[in-house]
């Protein structure tokens, strides 16, 4: 019996029979399955094929790979997208949001400069904050009343001298490196990121020069203005998402509204940046369709197209080349979480949080800009029926997630394809590629040292 | 006039549970406004929709779409409405009749699991046309900023 003397007096004073009969019953059961199974390895595969072109299906399915995600990924040597400029633009302004699974605060202090601190007491681990946006010059705990600065240092503890001369912290007691984990902040073109790793580059190196360069075309130098706020909930692991949207070949053919309104085809022009460490892309097509290409699609009889769809009201679909470089459609990507859309005029940053193994939230916010024209706004509006959860070109991403996630539910030794467009991870002049979501992974993996 | 309120309701209930998504834009009035949002976004005063039609011709569009290109796995709802509670009523013409009512909406999956899938309520307004009631603006404001996978049948 695996049960010890000791476990057994305690059992057998302190309880019934019944509890010991079950402990005893379990242990025996256990060591009965780990005999029977002495011959098989449980050990959880972590192999990863060679090259850029398969991923294993057990890097989407496992508890002890999200678990390292936190500490390598987002705590790692990143820049996770924590909040927009805009939504604090005053003193004492703060949000809540995550770096994995971490609670995170994002405040502005009277300084005007942007803090971030982890959503938790020094004290006993409780939420600072408990409001998604607010304004506050201090934060205090609702727990034991533990005071905070808008930078997450700690001000003040209640009762530290105790009551009437009574109880208090002890006299050799140091406040000394008491305060919630800081982040270290980068602002981008009003996009706010942070990071808990010591060694993480400039965030323009990190970008790297075309990613960046491809951020600032659509927010630079503009004053955003906030149009709306959804979360949607994947039912898949978070990278399942990141790979889709860096997936250039799934547009035209999963979303079909797409090609059968002519707004993108893989025979227009476009093609895909990739940054040096993979991580980061910028995929792009632009209005003018390649010449003599046409019927291409039609040839090729796959589901996409479709002669019966006739829309009735285009005003959808009107748009203005606002950017002036003929580019439609723009998506960006900075790893582990965070993208950046344009559509036409609809104009979204996306945030990537992990619930779970196979939960996700994706933190929708829509922007404009102070100088919107009415025109101009109302084309934004109504384009955003394009994106989101009930977006046409998009509802699918909610789910395709999830059909991954159940098709490889008994597949943990398997592997996925990802070789369109060659092995490597450099960017394209074209974009039937997957070379960004091998760069995905190019990134992820030197992140996780796996 | 509650009556009828409370019969247009149910038949646009009836209309998204049956599957009969066809009939959905004739609950409208040919210029009219359907948008989903949520609480937040409404109270924030915020513009943007998971759904942001400004025509009846929009909204039979996104019928269109749902039936001949967008993908996804069979579910059905359940809607289960409240007594529409009447907000305001303007008499002159025509008369709109600004309501609320609360809503319930389950999902049912392929799998066959139940959720509550969202809440919330319609605030409306009604106009009469041909002696019949039709929602002239419809926002559906969910009490969650939460969608989970997708938002294909309209709520």
């Amino acid at each position: 019996m695996g049960v010890s003397q000791s476990d057994t007096t305690i059992l057998t004073e302190g309880r019934s029979f019944v509890i010991v009969s079950c402990t005893e019953t379990f242990v025996s059961w256990v060591e009965t399955k780990m005999h029977d199974n002495s011959s098989l390895s449980i050990a959880a595969p972590t192999e990863w094929p060679d090259g850029h072109a398969h991923v294993p299906y057990w890097v989407f399915q496992r508890q002890d790979v999200l678990d390292a995600e936190q500490k390598r990924v987002f705590e790692g040597p990143v820049w996770n997208y924590l909040a927009l400029e805009a939504e604090i633009p005053n003193a004492g302004d703060y949000k809540t949001t995550f770096v994995g699974r971490m609670p995170v605060v994002v405040t502005r202090d009277t300084d005007g400069e942007i803090y971030a601190f982890e959503n938790r007491c020094a004290h006993r681990g409780a939420l600072i904050a408990l409001n998604d946006f607010g304004n506050a010059s201090e934060h205090t705990c609702v727990y034991h009343a533990w005071r905070y600065d808008p930078q997450g240092n700690l001000r003040d503890i209640a009762f530290e001298q105790g009551v009437r001369g009574q109880g208090g912290m002890p006299a050799d007691f140091s406040r000394e490196g008491l305060a919630p984990r800081k982040l270290r902040i980068a602002s981008f073109c009003g996009l706010v990121f942070g990071s808990l790793h010591d060694d993480v580059p400039d965030i323009e190196e990190y970008l790297g020069d075309e990613v960046a360069a491809r951020l600032e075309r659509v927010v630079g130098g503009r004053q955003i203005e906030i149009l709306g706020r959804f979360t949607q909930t994947l039912p898949n692991n978070w990278k399942l998402y990141a790979e889709n949207v860096r997936d250039t070949y799934h547009a035209s053919l999963l979303h079909t509204f797409f090609t059968t309104f002519k707004i993108t085809r893989l025979t227009q022009e476009g093609g895909v940046l990739i940054s040096e460490s993979g991580g980061n892309h910028a995929s792009a097509s632009y209005s003018r369709v390649v010449e003599g290409e046409e019927g291409y699609y039609a040839q090729q009889a796959i589901r996409s197209h479709n002669d019966e769809l006739k829309i009735r009201d285009l005003s959808m679909l009107n748009h203005l080349d606002e950017f002036g470089d003929g580019i439609q459609l723009q998506i960006l990507t900075v790893f582990p979480g965070f993208v950046l859309q344009q559509i036409h005029n609809c104009i979204a940053v996306r945030q990537i949080v992990p619930a779970s193994v196979d939960k996700t939230d994706l933190n929708w916010t829509y922007l404009g800009f102070a100088d919107d024209t009415e025109e101009l706004r109302q084309m934004r509006l109504k384009q955003s029926n394009l994106v989101g959860p009930a977006g046409f070109v998009s509802m699918e991403d909610g789910a395709v997630g999830g059909f991954v996630q159940r098709g490889i539910a008994a597949a943990e030794d398997r592997q996925a394809v990802i070789a369109l467009g060659g092995y490597d991870t450099q960017s394209q002049p074209f974009r039937a590629t997957e070379s960004s979501i091998r760069g995905f992974w190019r990134a992820y993996r030197d992140t996780m040292k796996i | 006039m509650n009556d009828q309120l409370i019969q247009l309701n149910a038949e646009y209930a009836a209309a998204l549970d049956d599957d009969r998504l066809e009939d959905w834009p004739s609950f409208f009035t040919e210029r009219c406004f359907y948008r989903v949002t949520t609480i937040d976004n409404y109270r924030q005063g915020m513009q943007a929709g998971l759904i942001y039609a400004d025509s009846r011709d929009m909204l039979a569009d996104r019928i269109l779409s749902l039936r001949k290109a967008n993908v996804y796995e069979f579910h059905r709802y359940r809607h289960v409405v409240g007594v529409p509670r009447i907000l305001g009523n303007d008499a002159q013409g025509g008369g709109t009749m600004r309501v609320s009512t609360g809503f319930v909406v389950i999902r049912i999956s392929r799998q066959g699991q139940y959720e509550v899938f969202a809440s919330g309520q319609y605030l409306d307004e009604v106009v009469t046309e041909s002696g019949k009631l039709l929602l002239k603006r419809r926002d559906v404001v969910c009490d969650s900023s939460r969608i989970d996978t997708l938002l294909a049948i309209p709520l």
